[in-house]
């Protein structure tokens, strides 16, 4: 793929001020989405992929500040547009399916005027056109047209995460930010819809950042894959690289940890030591305290970037590079 | 006794919890001012049994009553029929679906539920401390001091480190595990008999979600702690879950030991769900899931097989007669199909 990507992020810095003192959730971060292309985006609970999806969308809770960066879409930097401006590029340009429902979806309005609200301002037409979009965007992801007319309530937690599907699809964005959309589907329903999801994208030429905690998830739906750790992207390659052939131990840890349904039950691996501290990270590679291949240096110097290709990471140490066998 | 029921004696002579036909309906239309006859059967004739310090896998397609199954159990949701019986070997056996009033407060002491969507659960004006606390709170355990020990502890234990980096937080500045792990930390704090945990993990990575695994796991065989594990993540059942029951449309079709069901499944619906498990490895490309998706709701069914309408085996026999009853099939396994 060539020419401008579609979404490119220049040193995003996001801060939350708290009662016990700011926390620093996104750290500099860089990258590009493609016209088309799908990004997978891992790293452990906390690290900071939220706080990254939200700040694309301006989105951030009131107690966040961007401290650096841009955002830029086809080139318009949206960390300096206005709020009228901006609204303009929600849902219409960018759309988002939440972490959860109930961020999304408003317990007091039936679940379908929410969603013919949203395409309305995109593309306003006839109410009975604008609910025959809407049974057609229910049938995609295998909800019932009578609950068009329910309240989010009467739906259970995988319901209500294949309406907000719906509502994020429903204009047609160039960009959609997906947070943990399948964390409440089974797998046949969510094999269903990420292969819809995938024709769609595919016609439509629609881009896509995909975060997930299901490593299966995002092999299957990647294009591109980044690793956060503690505010930062520490690896970015193809997905096939990334997981065949995973350069920062981070990485390594998280492929290493999968359990699985058939052959052998193995003991669980698990990652030592613990989470980094949000209000304090450690100085050098923010890994080092938990790294199995730590030396003296990660703990006082910020890692250079090891390139391998389009593939990198930030490591001192990464393992030697594998010649194709 | 039920079927399921028998089935498991051999853990545990008197279980914990034995559920036996249990059912709840909703009604299906939304006009206020004509009566209705349509109902959304969510929970159908359910039956299992509970023993103690055992986990129970739960799993089955998004909407098929899991959820509203384990409110009943904790009795969030008013069954509308069946009985769970509530046997603690301490005070009389006791039927939680019919409980009211004093009972009922006290049956809640030993019930804690973890809720599927960890967002909507807590209440945004309360700190960390008092979400956590709230349980210790309401039974009066320990002094101030104590509770923030207890607290401290238990926030330790889920992987939110350095506790005082969260004590003192609300519920919305917390990413969504950080949260989900706030939840588990208050249901397990008061030390409950049973706990049912809806999708608990679903939110968190693998080497987090382990950690939350193993302390679950050690708190049911420290103190005897039952679990009902709501899951769709079914390598989490396979370490959580020494049994696991599938639901569909609101009636469980196979039961039964862990292994054994991942290894040789039985019903139709159980192949097709282990057939649409991902694997991690961006080089393969699965076959196509031998079943389409389908919508998941059933208003009035019809008396037959619950599975008819999408399943590959599904013939003239399943067509003209009733859902099939469970059986046993293989050494614990027990299926309700008549191909099986
Ligand atoms: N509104 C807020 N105020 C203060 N801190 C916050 C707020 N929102 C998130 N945080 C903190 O910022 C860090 C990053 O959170 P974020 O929600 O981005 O993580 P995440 O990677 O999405 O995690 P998860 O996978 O658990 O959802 C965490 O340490 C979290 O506690
Ligand atoms: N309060 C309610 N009013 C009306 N219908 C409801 C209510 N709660 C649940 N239902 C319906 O009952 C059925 C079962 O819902 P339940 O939440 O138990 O499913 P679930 O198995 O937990 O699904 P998921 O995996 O998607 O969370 C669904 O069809 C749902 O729409
Ligand atoms: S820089 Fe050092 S501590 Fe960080 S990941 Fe590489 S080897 Fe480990
Ligand atoms: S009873 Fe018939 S329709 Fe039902 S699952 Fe078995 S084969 Fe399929
Ligand atoms: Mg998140
Ligand atoms: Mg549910």
């Amino acid at each position: 793929m060539s020419g401008a990507p579609l979404l490119a992020v220049e040193d995003l810095t996001l801060h939350y001020a708290t009662r016990a003192g700011e926390v620093c959730a996104v750290d500099g971060v860089s990258l590009t989405i493609e016209k088309g292309q799908a990004l997978g985006l891992v790293g452990e609970s906390g690290c900071g992929k939220s706080s990254l999806a939200l700040a694309l969308l301006r989105l951030q809770p009131d107690n966040a500040q961007i401290l650096s960066g841009k955002v830029l879409l086809d080139g318009v930097d949206l960390v300096s547009l206005s709020d009228e401006a901006m609204r303009a590029y929600r849902w219409n340009r960018i759309a988002m399916v939440f972490q959860s429902a109930m961020n999304a979806l408003d317990p007091v309005y039936r679940v379908g005027d929410q969603i013919i609200e949203a395409l309305e301002q995109h593309v306003p037409s006839a109410r009975k056109q604008l609910i025959e979009r809407v049974q057609e965007l229910y049938d995609l992801v295998n909800l019932d047209h009578s609950f068009i007319a329910r309240y989010p309530h009467e739906y259970s937690g995988g319901m209500k995460q294949r309406a907000i599907i719906a509502m994020a699809l429903a204009c047609e964005p160039d960009l959609i930010i997906a947070d943990e959309p399948t964390t409440a589907l089974d797998v046949i329903v969510q094999d269903h819809i990420l292969r819809e999801f995938g024709n769609i994208r595919r016609e439509l030429n629609m881009s896509m950042l995909y975060i997930s905690h299901d490593m299966a998830v995002i092999a299957e739906v990647s294009d591109v894959v980044a690793v956060m750790y503690a505010g930062k992207i520490v690896e970015y390659g193809t997905a096939e690289e990334v997981f065949t052939r995973p350069i920062h131990p981070y990485t390594q840890a998280l492929m290493s940890a999968f359990p699985s349904v058939t052959g052998e039950k193995h003991e669980l691996a698990t990652l030592g030591g613990e989470p980094p501290n949000p209000l304090g990270l450690p100085p050098g590679c923010h890994f080092h305290p938990r790294c199995p291949f730590a030396t003296d240096i990660c703990a006082e110097q910020e890692p250079p970037t090891v390139r391998r290709g389009e593939h990198w990471a930030d490591c001192w140490n990464p393992p030697e590079e594998q010649g194709d066998d | 006794m039920t079927e399921a029921a028998q089935a498991t004696s051999s853990v545990d002579s008197r279980p914990l919890l034995s559920v036996e036909g249990l059912h709840k309906y909703f009604p299906a239309a939304t006009s206020r001012f004509r009566r209705n006859e349509r109902f959304i059967h969510a929970v159908d004739g359910v039956n299992f049994t509970l023993a103690k310090g055992e986990s129970l896998g739960l799993v089955g397609e998004s909407g098929c009553g899991k959820t509203t199954t384990g409110k009943m159990l904790v009795r969030l949701v008013d069954p509308t029929g069946g009985h769970v019986i509530f046997d603690d070997g301490v005070g009389e056996p006791t039927d939680i679906a019919t409980l009211h009033g004093k009972p009922l407060k006290e049956f809640r002491r030993h019930a804690q539920m973890v809720f599927q969507d960890p967002y909507d659960s807590m209440n945004p004006r309360r700190t960390i401390f008092d979400t956590i606390a709230e349980p210790l709170q309401v039974q009066q355990v320990g002094s101030l001091v104590d509770r923030i020990d207890r607290v401290t502890e238990m926030l330790a234990l889920v992987g939110l480190t350095p506790p005082r980096a969260f004590l003192f937080r609300f519920p919305h500045e917390l990413s969504g595990g950080q949260r989900q792990r706030v939840a588990i930390a208050r249901a397990l704090i008061v030390e409950p008999s049973f706990v049912v945990a809806d999708e608990p993990t679903s939110m968190l990575d693998v080497s987090v979600r382990t950690g939350v695994m193993r302390l679950m796991a050690d708190l049911a065989a420290g103190l005897g702690i039952s679990y009902l594990y709501i899951t769709h993540d079914l390598a989490v059942a396979r370490y959580m879950c020494s049994r696991i029951a599938v639901m569909y449309l609101g009636k469980i079709v196979e039961i039964g030991d862990t292994e054994e069901i991942l290894r040789s499944p039985q019903h139709p619906y159980t192949r097709a769900l282990l057939s649409a498990v991902p694997v991690p490895d961006p080089t393969v490309k699965r076959p196509p899931v031998m079943i389409e998706g389908g919508v998941s709701t059933v208003v009035n069914p019809p008396a037959q097989c619950r599975f008819y309408a999408r399943c590959p085996l599904a013939d003239d026999y399943c067509k003209t007669n009733d859902h099939p009853p469970l059986e046993h099939k293989g050494q614990e396994q027990i299926v309700a199909c008549y191909k099986a």
